[in-house]
């Protein structure tokens, strides 16, 4: 039975899922529900400087994106960080961290961009006796426009700053969670590693406009007739998020920064690809915002089962594994050639390889009077669209043409040794082959 | 008060309540949440096989999607103009035999998409709108007889008046609809939605009923010809086939049709005779409708009576498992021999049949069933020819309906090819109207 155990930072918790900062994880209830269901660790909602706390609208919340039967695939949030009293927050998390010793407790913290109010909470949440912290620079909406949040993100020395001030009034490990709302990854990922940041997180939410009311003629959701822009998350961001994780770990110069992967996170499958990308962990929002706390029983089960099948006896076996196998595209096998190719058998005849191949693509699926489709070798590109608009999984393949064999469509013989673009006749900055 | 024990052909067998319930709506229209969950499931396929599958061709990829992006308006609209009778074709349709059995996802888990009851719920969307969605085209100043106001007459009628002709459509019965009104199962299309139907197809205007004329008495062909400019003939399939045994004019014996009819017909089901020991004879979908409503009408037990095996019954596989699940009995490779009984039948002597080389015959071993109904579903005949060409007991045609007669069309159960289906008959009344346009405006 493989050992679910995590160990991020030394924070010690018993499986990598842990709940990201966000809704449900805005008070004691929650957190103790959380626990209770078997969520190796939280991260306890936003918590802002003492005073005033932040307040959130009256209206919704909430927009959303929805599959086929409503499966939820993209989520927007306008709620800011937590409208309770900072002091209340500090208590729950004390009382919870004492009852739950073997649980990462991680505070979000979120306070104006100088230095006396992070010299004035750091102190606080120390005594809660939780892990560690987690910088919240990346909230896109409300907290924003007040310099915090993603304001504070989007500027790498800013990152730098505040993550120094924590390292010096804080004793326990610092995360910086990392807004996508930014040209390039790397740089805030950089500049955290340079404040001394020891893990970043990543993604926080991304700007967004889920849909528009089109009798009300304004962004959902809609308050009073306005709406604004939220963050999104949910399936629909794990793409980008990914991306982001995996330019963050194969960077030379944050190789080796720890990783809490967050975005979109749904299945055990879904962690394991975060931390096959190098995310030492992950972070949970909107699937238990969809489906509540159980889940995580699922996840569990799942990269249990996955990790003995594979071998894998700790989730460290196998963090990063995919790193090294995301390049560029300069230096994809351009000898790799392959061709679709359809198991007549699983095929339901429902035709939408050929309307797709046919319309939009390069004509290289053949449809017979009595609805039997085939692959044309002579015009397949091998570009997948066939395989993924199939309905039936693994009814539509890639089938590699071996070395030595003619490829149909260029009538050129496909060649076992590699070849990428670097080297390719067509690039005017071709290197010689060595 | 009756029951289901009492003996001989009586009304009142069950209590009017439990009629109620048992003739309410075979499949209720969706709700809107349901009707998005199942259009959820359309894979919107290419040369779709279930558009394949539908007599009428409706675009039935397309007017699921109209749906599942909320707009079951243009759903409607999509089906209307394939089949103006889409919201009974939905009702009435074998779907398992058309559309949903060649829907892919039949092949893929055995579970087609429910294109029947998304139609319908396209359908109704619209009709319960209360507009008709069609106007008529400029006048023409040209008139077409269209006789028999079934599914093909309606149909035809409908894109007739359309296209800016003028229709005078005829009808032996005193109201229209033919067998959608008259003959089919009542649980199938409760709420008089067959009389509605008509109502609003005809709203579209330029159509004016002329009920009770019939061909072959108050209607002749050459008179019809004479004053019109093209006649259409879809008056169906009036006459019932005897039952040719040994008593089979005993009182109690009757055809499936008139049940069906009287009972579709009916102002309170509670006085409705039925017999308590009912034997229907035949295997199409007129013995499933009148088996399963003398059941639900209180007869204690009812048998359906084939000649040939499950495989030669043309009432799909689910309407038998519906006559089943009802608790009527199928036998099959059956033939009647006699009926019995003192004046009123009591029994039915059967004999089972035997295929050998295609021909069909008595095995010689009989049996007898307590029966004091026996009703007759082995078919229906042409009344008149009106002097056209015959092809094998109907009209002759080719083409969109063309008969042996210039001028004059056929369509629907009277003519020669196609199923005798209500979709078929829709299809084939919009073909020969679209047949007589282009004729009348200087086709060929």
């Amino acid at each position: 039975m493989a050992d679910l155990t995590s160990d991020f930072l030394g924070i010690k918790s018993p499986n990598p899922f842990w709940l990201a900062s966000a809704p449900p994880t805005d008070k004691e209830y929650n957190v103790r529900r959380a626990f209770e269901a078997g969520w190796g660790g939280v991260v306890w909602k936003t918590l802002g400087a003492e005073g005033p706390p932040a307040v959130n609208v009256n209206g919704p919340r909430y927009g959303f994106i929805h599959g086929a039967d409503r499966r939820v695939l993209g989520m927007n949030n306008i709620e800011l960080i937590t409208d309770r009293d900072l002091f209340v927050n500090l208590e729950e998390i004390r009382r919870v961290k004492a009852d739950y010793p073997d649980r990462a407790l991680i505070v979000s913290l979120m306070v104006p961009c100088e230095e006396q109010a992070w010299k004035d909470i750091l102190p606080l949440v120390e005594e809660t006796g939780a892990d560690g912290i987690e910088l919240n620079f990346g909230c896109p909406h409300g907290m924003s426009e007040r310099g915090m949040g993603s304001a504070v993100g989007q500027v790498p020395e800013y990152i730098t700053m505040v993550t120094e001030w924590c390292k010096t009034y804080y004793s326990r490990p610092v995360i910086v969670k990392l807004t996508p709302n930014i040209s390039d990854i790397r740089r805030p990922a950089e500049a955290a590693k340079l404040g001394g940041a020891d893990a970043v997180s990543l993604i926080n939410t991304i700007n967004s406009i889920v849909s528009v009311d089109l009798d009300a003629m304004a962004p959902e959701p809609t308050i009073d007739g306005k709406g604004t822009h939220g963050g999104y998350c949910g399936p629909a961001v794990k793409p980008i998020a990914m991306n982001m994780v995996a330019e963050i770990a194969r960077n030379p110069a944050t190789a080796g920064l720890p990783i809490s992967g967050i975005g979109g996170v749904t299945t055990w499958r879904d962690a394991a690809e975060f931390m096959a990308l190098g995310a030492g962990n992950v972070q949970v929002c909107t699937a238990a915002m969809t489906y509540g706390f159980k889940i995580v029983q699922e996840m569990i089960s799942g990269l249990s089962q996955w990790m003995d099948e594979k071998g894998h006896t700790r989730t460290s076996d196998f963090v990063g594994m995919a790193v090294p196998n995301v390049t560029d595209w300069q230096y994809l096998n351009l000898n790799y050639v392959t061709k679709a190719s359809i198991d007549q058998d699983a095929c339901i005849s429902c035709g939408r390889c050929f309307a797709a191949c046919e319309d939009t693509s390069h004509q290289a699926i053949a449809m017979s009077g009595d609805r039997k489709f085939s692959v044309i070798d002579e015009e397949c590109v091998a570009c997948n669209l066939c395989v993924e608009v199939c309905p039936v999984e693994n009814c539509i393949t890639m089938v590699r043409q071996a070395p030595g064999t003619v490829d149909p469509r260029t009538g050129k013989l496909v060649e076992a040794e590699p070849a990428d673009w670097t080297a390719h006749p067509n690039n005017p900055s071709r290197v010689a082959a060595e | 008060m009756n029951s289901p024990y009492t003996p001989g052909i009586v009304p009142g067998r069950i209590d009017p309540s439990d009629l109620q319930e048992n003739f309410s709506d075979l499949h209720p229209r969706f709700q809107a949440h349901e009707a998005s969950v199942a259009a959820d499931r359309c894979y919107f396929c290419h040369d779709a096989p279930c558009v394949t599958a539908c007599p009428t061709d409706i675009d039935i990829p397309l007017f699921i999607r109209q749906i599942s992006t909320g707009t079951p308006e243009a759903a409607a609209r999509t089906i209307f103009d394939q089949n103006i009778l889409g919201g009974m074709c939905a009702r009435v349709c074998p779907t398992e035999d058309l559309c949903e059995e060649a829907c892919v996802r039949e092949l893929a888990e055995g579970k087609p998409v429910e294109i029947g009851r998304l139609q319908r719920f396209a359908t109704d969307t619209l009709m319960a709108a209360g507009t008709h969605p069609y106007t008529r085209a400029e006048a023409t100043g040209k008139t077409v007889a269209v006789v028999g106001a079934g599914p093909a007459g309606l149909a035809c009628a409908h894109r007739l008046a359309m296209l800016g002709h003028d229709v005078v459509m005829f009808d032996a019965r005193p109201k229209a609809g033919g067998l959608n009104e008259y003959g089919i199962a009542a649980y199938k299309t409760p709420d008089d939605f067959a009389a509605k139907e008509v109502d609003w197809l005809m709203s579209i205007g330029g159509i004016r009923l002329e009920p009770g004329k019939a061909l072959g008495a108050e209607l002749t062909l050459d008179a019809l010809a004479e004053a019109h400019d093209a006649v259409f003939l879809g008056v169906g399939l009036g006459g019932v086939n005897a039952l040719p045994v040994e008593g089979g004019d005993k009182d109690g014996v009757a055809d499936a049709v008139t049940f069906i009819e009287t009972l579709r017909q009916a102002d309170a089901l509670a006085t409705l005779p039925v017999g308590r020991n009912v034997v229907v004879i035949g295997g199409g979908m007129t013995a499933v409708d009148a088996a399963v409503q003398s059941k639900l009408l209180g007869a204690e037990n009812v048998t359906i009576a084939y000649r040939r095996g499950r495989d030669g019954m043309s009432a799909s596989r689910f309407e038998q498992d519906l006559a089943a699940s009802h608790g009527v009995k199928l036998m099959f490779n059956v033939q009647p021999k006699a009926v019995h009984g003192n004046g009123a039948a009591q029994e039915l002597e059967l004999e089972y049949t035997a295929s050998a080389e295609g021909t069909l015959s008595g095995t010689g071993e009989t049996f007898r069933l307590a029966a004091d109904q026996v009703l007759r579903a082995i078919g229906q005949t042409l009344t008149t020819d009106a002097g056209l060409d015959r092809d094998g007991g109907k009209i002759a045609v080719t083409g969109a309906g063309r008969t042996s007669r210039a001028g004059v069309w056929a369509g629907g159960d009277c003519a020669s090819g196609g199923d005798d289906l209500t979709v078929t008959a829709v299809a084939e009344g919009r073909d020969a109207a679209m047949d007589i346009h282009a004729v009348l405006t200087g086709g060929t």
